[in-house]
């Protein structure tokens, strides 16, 4: 049971440390291969180190480019989540991390090629300065090579009378290498998190260019400008003896020949770009898929309730689909938590508005005072999902602590559902048989649409006679003087003045090791999962908790943290 | 589409071509390339386009996150007043910072990076907007006696003050309005 606590805080470490040992064994190997190569011997004569430096930073950004399209195919990752046989417990985790693997990636490329840019860089100078006048001996024998009809080349730069600007973009890997790098730099200056904050859609549509990164990089290697002596040659030509005597190769030594390596970057990405085209070709047909909207409710705070049906749609509590409005945007999918129960024959989810898109789909669907919709009118709506995330752990638990900030209560009203529906049917058997949930909310009119759930679940629990199965715990924080007096008036009363739940309200925020103490208290030698949906900082707070109150002892109380995050 | 800033992303960009045109700058000088003279220029220029950039403008609608320690650089930016206010000036200024840099090989990817930047300013500028600097919140002082209350008017004891209207109406008997009616005469027993 350790082992599995130590697993899973440092699964992660694990992982990013295997890609960094991957691409320092790739990068290495490369390098000194290119070093130590006979076939070379004579282009490192021109170039010196710069073309192993190139080269093995080709190879670390051929690996990178491979695996940066893996973790932003949604498909592939529930897919690889539903074969629940290969992917248990703390591996599952970790397919919930895409994003930030996919940015690590990122960083790997950046630097990758600013090594490779810049070895280049050198490299193009070399190959110009050895056509120079002034270059002597071996040297300038080597870039005379192909001159004369029978040889093969050297060096790409044939003439001193050019520049090395004239010479990149004559060439295929020049420009392709030019537009490439261009690409990249849009896509990482429009991914910052201040550009996302300020206009995702900037940042969603910029990122396509990686189209034309990828093509590019495709087609970068085509000239085949990489060049080393053919194995023919090497067998002819003795390099230890001849290299020192390049005024007799037409003498006694046959003259070197030269062939260009051929591209191999395409090898590396050909199979992630099939498997993103295939990606993108599920999110269309997913698109044309008729989506019924069966139920619009505006409720307070500008909070809009979506119920609609879709044919074959299953889903789990805790996962969220993608939206598309057409009329809104042709371009745009954005993601929403499912605040329906899979026991459900609809689906539902709730969205606030809180940017361009969402302001407008909420305008569309009549929120806020604007006159009633008729069905027919509504704007069409695509789904694509549903795609997985952490919360159908929560059952596996005997003890769960599920804790939601503000609107990070929506995952949770899909849960809390599904635990509503299961527990009425008295047949199936739970292995989960308490939970705790913790919200903490600024804006009491945002109660409003999950007090209604509340207390209806309030209703059946105590019905069921399994009042004791949920203790729930809403945390007010932003109140007033004049609220407070109201409620102190009111505080011996049964039902809780702001609410009308059994349970009352908190004022301020939770004291959460008063929390997990009482809950580690409770449940002295059991596996509780804390689950959490809400801003960093307080993520991190109850990290801590997890943490500081998980006993050492591997029978006592463990809390296992997982983190919801879009 | 319609709401974005533009300038908030031409800033990102002129920062990264910025730091492109040093790096650039420093291979072509360190390995004494042809004509290297124009890289010891770019990072010249690059130095100048990152110490324009870095302070990040206030955005229009929003919070605008500051960057670290950009508020020195905010005071001297704005010595220059329309100077560095004016996107359109910024524009024009980052394409001929460019030019010259596109003559040498290890910089013209700083050169297409800041003209790309620097038809994004244009396009900032016709739409409007302006470069303003984030300003530090005024400390607020505390005010002496500020959130002392008119002193209550009658002896005690005292109905529930004005405020507190609404628990007042629902708790029933308490007497609202204002100041006491004595129902019979107080006198004050001090010798």
């Amino acid at each position: 049971m350790m082992g599995c606590w130590i697993l899973n805080e440092s699964l992660s470490i694990i992982l990013v440390l295997s890609w960094l040992g991957v691409n320092l064994y790739l990068f290495i190997n490369t390098f000194y291969w290119y070093e130590e190569e006979e076939s070379f011997l004579y282009t490192r004569v021109i170039l010196g180190s710069t073309l192993a430096w190139a080269r093995a930073s080709a190879v670390c950004l051929n690996f990178n480019c491979m695996l940066i399209l893996l973790p932003v195919s949604r498909n592939l990752i529930s897919f690889m989540r539903g074969t629940s046989a290969c992917f248990r417990g703390p591996w599952r985790r970790q397919l919930d991390k895409n994003l930030k693997f996919h940015k690590l990636v990122a960083y790997g490329i950046v630097i990758n090629a600013t090594i490779h840019v810049g070895a280049h860089l050198f490299n193009l100078e070399h190959y110009y300065w050895s056509q120079s006048p002034e270059a002597e001996g071996l040297v300038a024998a080597l870039s005379k090579l192909g001159d004369t009809p029978n040889e093969t080349y050297l060096n790409p730069i044939r003439t001193f009378h050019t520049n090395t600007i004239t010479e990149l973009l004559t060439t295929i890997a020049g420009i392709t290498g030019l537009l490439i790098s261009l690409a990249l730099i849009l896509i990482m200056t429009s991914s910052t998190e201040f550009i996302r904050q300020v206009s995702y859609e900037l940042f969603w549509y910029t990122h396509h260019v990686f189209i034309i990164f990828f093509i590019g990089l495709a087609i970068h290697g085509a000239g085949r400008i990489v060049r080393g002596q053919t194995p023919e040659s090497l067998l002819l030509h003795n390099i230890t003896l001849c290299r020192d005597h390049p005024e007799e190769w037409q003498v006694r030594c046959p003259v070197p020949q030269f062939s260009g390596k051929e591209p191999s970057a395409w090898k590396w990405v050909l199979g992630p770009m099939v498997l993103y085209a295939c990606e993108r070709i599920i999110r269309f047909w997913r698109f044309q898929q008729e989506v019924i909207i069966t139920k619009v409710v505006s409720h307070p705070s500008g909070v809009l309730e979506l119920c609609m049906k879709k044919r074959d749609f299953k889903m789990a509590p805790g996962q969220y689909v993608l939206i598309q409005c057409p009329s809104i945007s042709t371009l745009e999918w954005h993601p929403f938590t499912l605040t329906s129960a899979p026991q459900e024959d609809f689906f539902s989810v709730h969205i606030r508005a809180a940017g361009d898109w969402t302001e407008a789909l909420c305008k569309a669907f009549g929120v806020e005072g604007q006159p009633l919709k008729e069905p027919w009118s509504l704007p069409r709506l695509a789904v694509d999902g549903p795609f997985g995330a952490a919360l159908t752990d929560v059952f596996h638990y005997r003890v769960s602590m599920c804790i939601a900030a503000g609107i990070g209560v929506t995952p949770f009203a899909a849960l809390l559902k599904s635990i509503w529906y299961q527990c009425c049917e008295a047949q199936t058997q739970c292995k989960l048989n308490k939970v705790y949930f913790y919200w903490i909310c600024r804006d009491p009119g945002a109660f409003e649409w999950f007090a209604d759930l509340l207390l209806a679940l309030e209703t059946k629990m105590s019905e069921q006679g399994k009042a004791h199965f949920l203790s729930y715990h809403i945390f007010l924080t932003g109140w007033d003087e004049n609220q407070a007096f109201h409620i102190a008036l009111h505080w011996d009363e049964n039902a809780d003045v702001i609410t009308g739940l059994r349970q009352k309200t908190y004022y301020g925020r939770p004291n959460w090791n008063h929390e997990f103490q009482q809950v580690a208290f409770s449940h002295p030698s059991s596996n509780i999962g804390v689950f959490f949906c809400g801003p960093k900082a307080l993520s991190k707070i109850l990290q801590k908790m997890c943490r500081v109150y998980s006993s050492a002892d591997p029978r006592g109380v463990h809390f296992y943290y997982n983190r919801e995050s879009f | 589409m319609g709401q974005i800033e533009w300038a908030m992303w031409a800033n990102e960009q002129a920062l990264a071509s910025g730091l492109i045109l040093i790096t650039g700058g420093i291979v072509a000088t360190a390995g004494q390339f042809t004509q290297w003279y124009l890289g010891a220029y770019s990072i010249a220029a690059g130095v100048l386009v990152c110490l324009l950039e870095y302070p990040r403008g206030k955005r229009s609608k929003g919070s605008t996150m500051e960057r670290c320690g950009q508020k020195y650089l905010t005071r001297v930016v704005k010595l220059f007043g329309p100077l560095t206010r004016n996107y359109y000036i910024r524009a024009f200024l980052h394409l001929g910072l460019a030019v010259p840099a596109g003559f040498l090989l290890a910089t013209i990817l700083g050169t297409a990076c800041l003209a790309i930047a620097s038809g994004i300013y244009l396009l900032a500028a016709i739409r409007g907007e302006q470069w303003s600097p984030i300003e530090p919140k005024p400390k607020e002082r505390p005010q002496i006696g500020g959130t002392i209350k008119q002193p209550p008017s009658n002896p005690p004891p005292r109905p529930p003050a004005e405020a507190r209207k609404k628990p007042s109406e629902e708790a029933a008997g308490v007497p609202t309005g204002g100041p006491q009616e004595n129902p019979m005469p107080v006198n004050d027993e001090v010798v």
